[in-house]
């Protein structure tokens, strides 16, 4: 039921999303056809190339999807963030597929149909056209049903780099821990799926059981006719981003998204124009998108920024850091404005009830319970120089069982499911109170401060000087407390992020 | 003989170190229907190949209406041949209608005239065109599958028919009743043909010359041939 007025209220951005999912898709597959189709035959009529190119093919399949999309994005041309890095990867999956079952639909044709061919004087072009493809369609036709159910799919991946598509509710959802949200994605495309499933082996059969050719090619035209029309206009709306807006940018977790949303907003009241490309991915993803130029602005934290990105020393006085940041950054033509006000430093967080039994208020108590106790982190923290190592080091702390490294939006989950024991959060997560979390006092100091502080492509600062006016206005207005109420008020009372951050600058920033 | 219209002068093939066939001779005349017997592996099927070019000699000459097959154009040369094989290899896609009109779509013939001539030829060998040129291939008997592969050698009245164990498949009763057939056909056109068999009875049936394919040659008018 929540699900069904989940996508009654959103089913302007839904039919955007299924658009452009569809989109994703069928150009992807589309483009492995052309190339495909081609390498196919080639396989199938010199063996000699055609095992390499099959070989090529299934390794690009075993790359995991996120890898893969790691490995393309500091590319040249293809890579940045995007809809294009997503259809080269799903190209790159649809691959194999197509070209094995062209090369098996050609190799499977009766030789006794080809020697007739040559014996009544065809060309080799002429045998292809119309003896070998006509033959060969229903295998052809089946490794596109495969590759197209592939695509869909792996495209709900390709959200996590912003290209948009199923895949952005179920990553949404994913932050929110909110499993309506993750259905809301995963049903569509799963229907998604079968609906093509069932068309292509329809087409598939009307192809194989000999009925006339042309009765089957009628539908299938207007298909793919009415498919391309979809992409077609799904890629009409991507042209328009550029030109005078301002794109704002943001990671994958429920707080970025705000901080992102908080930016746009925050220029759209000035009158600027904004494009949001908000959910991209972790730290990495975000920094190479700002200096590619793919999006102009997005809030990073000072410590992140410092251990994580420009790879320098550990520090601990917040304006030193501050200045060092500005010089790093100011190099890459990146600025940093002013901070934000809030303080996101690591938490390490436990089960309130725990904390009372066992008495524990600093993170130096966990010297009690390292023994039995399993913790648990993102991926990041578990990286990072300022995260599981330093925090070992720093209170000589040995954990007997190894953490468990998941996906940071899981981490509080399976904190309170009992999976893990300890863990390291946001120390403005929303999901503290709602979890009936205790966070940790870092006694000896050990995080690194993280204030929150937009950072902008330079260029775009200078070319419009009333983006840095916009942008302070902001400056010092959120503490822990607003930042841990907008954070609650998205992950815990599912309120639109939207309307959260709009209540949040009505109240501040009156006009 | 007048000028034989097909000739083979000292030729020799071999496939890898096997030699099939070694200084044969051999000359066809207009008109003239000539049967090649031999054992299976003999090298009958590719005495015809040699003939479509669809093998080259190691040595000699194949001169096919006085030119040798190495100069002649593959594809110019396979279209004034008509060739009917074992196994026949009807597409399977395509009516019987348009199997038997695809060499005449091939050379440009306008529809309608590739209609007629499809139709004329199905009735020529036995097969209706009003019930048959719609169905498929598969729908069709072995001996009916038959005439569709004679009927689609001869679509564009080509000079030279080739014909490879054409009837081998059938049940005796079905190649019996072809041979009968082909033997009409052959009355109302006048093609050079050269057919290959293991089967003595359809040699002397259909070739107006037998000849016996042995050790890599042809030897002929051997009547104490044992069988």
């Amino acid at each position: 039921m929540r699900l069904l007025s989940f996508w009654m209220s959103h089913r302007e951005e839904l039919a955007g999303m299924v658009e452009r999912h569809l989109f994703l898709v069928l150009w992807s597959t589309a483009i492995a056809t052309a190339i495909g189709l081609p390498a196919g035959i080639v396989a199938a009529h010199r063996p000699r190339i055609g095992r390499p190119l099959l070989a090529a093919a299934s390794i690009a399949q075993t790359i995991p999807s996120l890898a893969l999309l790691g490995f393309l994005l500091p590319l040249p041309f293809i890579g940045g963030i995007g809809p294009r890095i997503a259809i080269v990867a799903l190209i790159l999956y649809a691959l194999l597929p197509i070209v094995r079952s062209t090369a098996a639909g050609l190799r499977s044709i009766d030789p006794a149909i080809i020697d007739a061919g040559v014996a009544m004087g065809m060309t080799a072009r002429q045998l292809l056209w119309l003896v070998e493809l006509p033959l060969a369609l229903p295998s052809i036709v089946a490794g596109i049903r495969i590759a197209t159910i592939v695509g869909i799919g792996t495209a709900t991946i390709a959200a996590a780099i912003g290209a948009g598509g199923l895949g952005e509710y179920i990553f949404r959802g994913l932050s929110m821990v909110d499993s309506t949200v993750i259905l809301a994605g995963a049903i569509p495309a799963a229907l998604m799926a079968l609906l093509a499933d069932g068309i292509l082996t329809w087409v598939e059969r009307r192809l194989s059981s000999g009925h006339r050719q042309r009765s089957a090619a009628v539908p299938l035209a207007v298909a793919t006719a009415a498919l391309l029309l979809i992409a077609v206009a799904g890629s009409a709306g991507l042209g328009a981003t550029r030109a005078d807006t301002i794109v704002v940018g943001s990671k994958n977790f429920t707080e970025q998204v705000v901080l992102g949303e908080l930016l746009a907003q925050t220029l759209e009241r000035r009158g600027i124009r904004v494009t949001r490309r908000l959910n991209l991915g972790g730290s990495f993803i975000c920094d190479r998108a700002i200096r590619s130029g793919d999006i102009d602005a997005y809030v990073e934290y000072t410590g992140t920024a410092l251990a994580a990105i420009l790879k320098q020393p550990l520090e601990k006085d917040p304006d030193a850091a501050l200045t060092s940041l500005r010089n790093a950054y100011g190099r890459s033509g990146l600025s940093v404005l002013a901070p934000l006000g809030f303080n996101n430093t690591f938490a390490m967080l436990v089960r309130h009830e725990d904390a009372d039994t066992l008495g524990l208020a600093t993170i130096d108590d966990l010297h009690r319970v390292e023994a039995q106790w399993r913790p648990g982190f993102g991926y990041e923290f578990a990286e990072r120089a300022d995260g599981y190592a330093g925090l070992l080091k720093t209170y000589e702390l040995r954990f007997t069982t190894p953490p468990r490294v998941m996906e940071l939006n899981l981490v509080y989950r399976a904190l309170s499911s009992r999976q893990v024991d300890v863990i390291a959060g946001d120390a403005t997560s929303g999901l503290i109170k709602a979890l009936n979390l205790t966070m940790l006092r870092d006694n000896r100091s050990y995080f690194p401060p993280y204030y929150a502080v937009p950072i902008v492509r330079s260029a775009v600062l200078l070319a419009r000087p009333e983006l840095r006016e916009a942008v302070n206005e902001l400056a010092g207005r959120i503490s822990e407390d607003d930042m841990r109420a907008m954070n609650a008020s998205v992950d815990v009372e599912h309120r639109d992020v939207a309307a959260t951050v709009r209540n949040f600058l009505d109240a501040t920033l009156p006009n | 003989m007048n000028d034989p219209v097909v000739s083979l002068v000292g030729v020799r093939f071999s496939y890898g170190t096997h030699v099939v066939l070694d200084d044969l001779d051999l000359a066809v005349g207009a008109g003239e229907s000539l049967a090649l017997v031999g054992r299976s592996g003999s090298g009958k099927s590719t005495v015809l190949k040699l003939i479509d070019r669809l093998l080259l000699p190691d040595a000699g000459s194949v001169v096919v209406e006085g030119r040798d097959t190495r100069e002649w154009d593959p594809i110019n040369l396979r279209r004034r041949i008509g060739y009917v094989l074992q196994e026949i290899g009807l597409f399977p896609h395509l009516t019987i209608e348009e199997n038997v009109a695809l060499v005449p779509r091939l050379e440009g013939w306008p529809v309608e005239r590739r209609r007629a001539r499809a139709h004329d030829l199905l009735e020529l060998v036995g097969l209706p065109a009003a019930e048959f040129a719609d169905r498929w291939p598969r729908e069709l008997s072995g001996g009916q599958r038959q005439r569709v592969g004679v009927a689609r050698a001869l679509a564009v009245d080509p000079p030279i028919l080739l014909m490879d164990e054409p009837f081998g498949a059938l049940d005796s009763i079905t190649r019996q009743e072809l041979r009968t057939e082909f033997q009409r056909i052959r009355r109302h056109l006048r093609q050079t043909v050269i057919l290959v068999t293991h089967d003595m009875d359809e040699a002397f049936a259909l070739g107006d010359r037998v000849g016996v394919l042995e050790r890599g040659r042809v030897t002929f008018g051997r009547p104490a041939l044992t069988r």
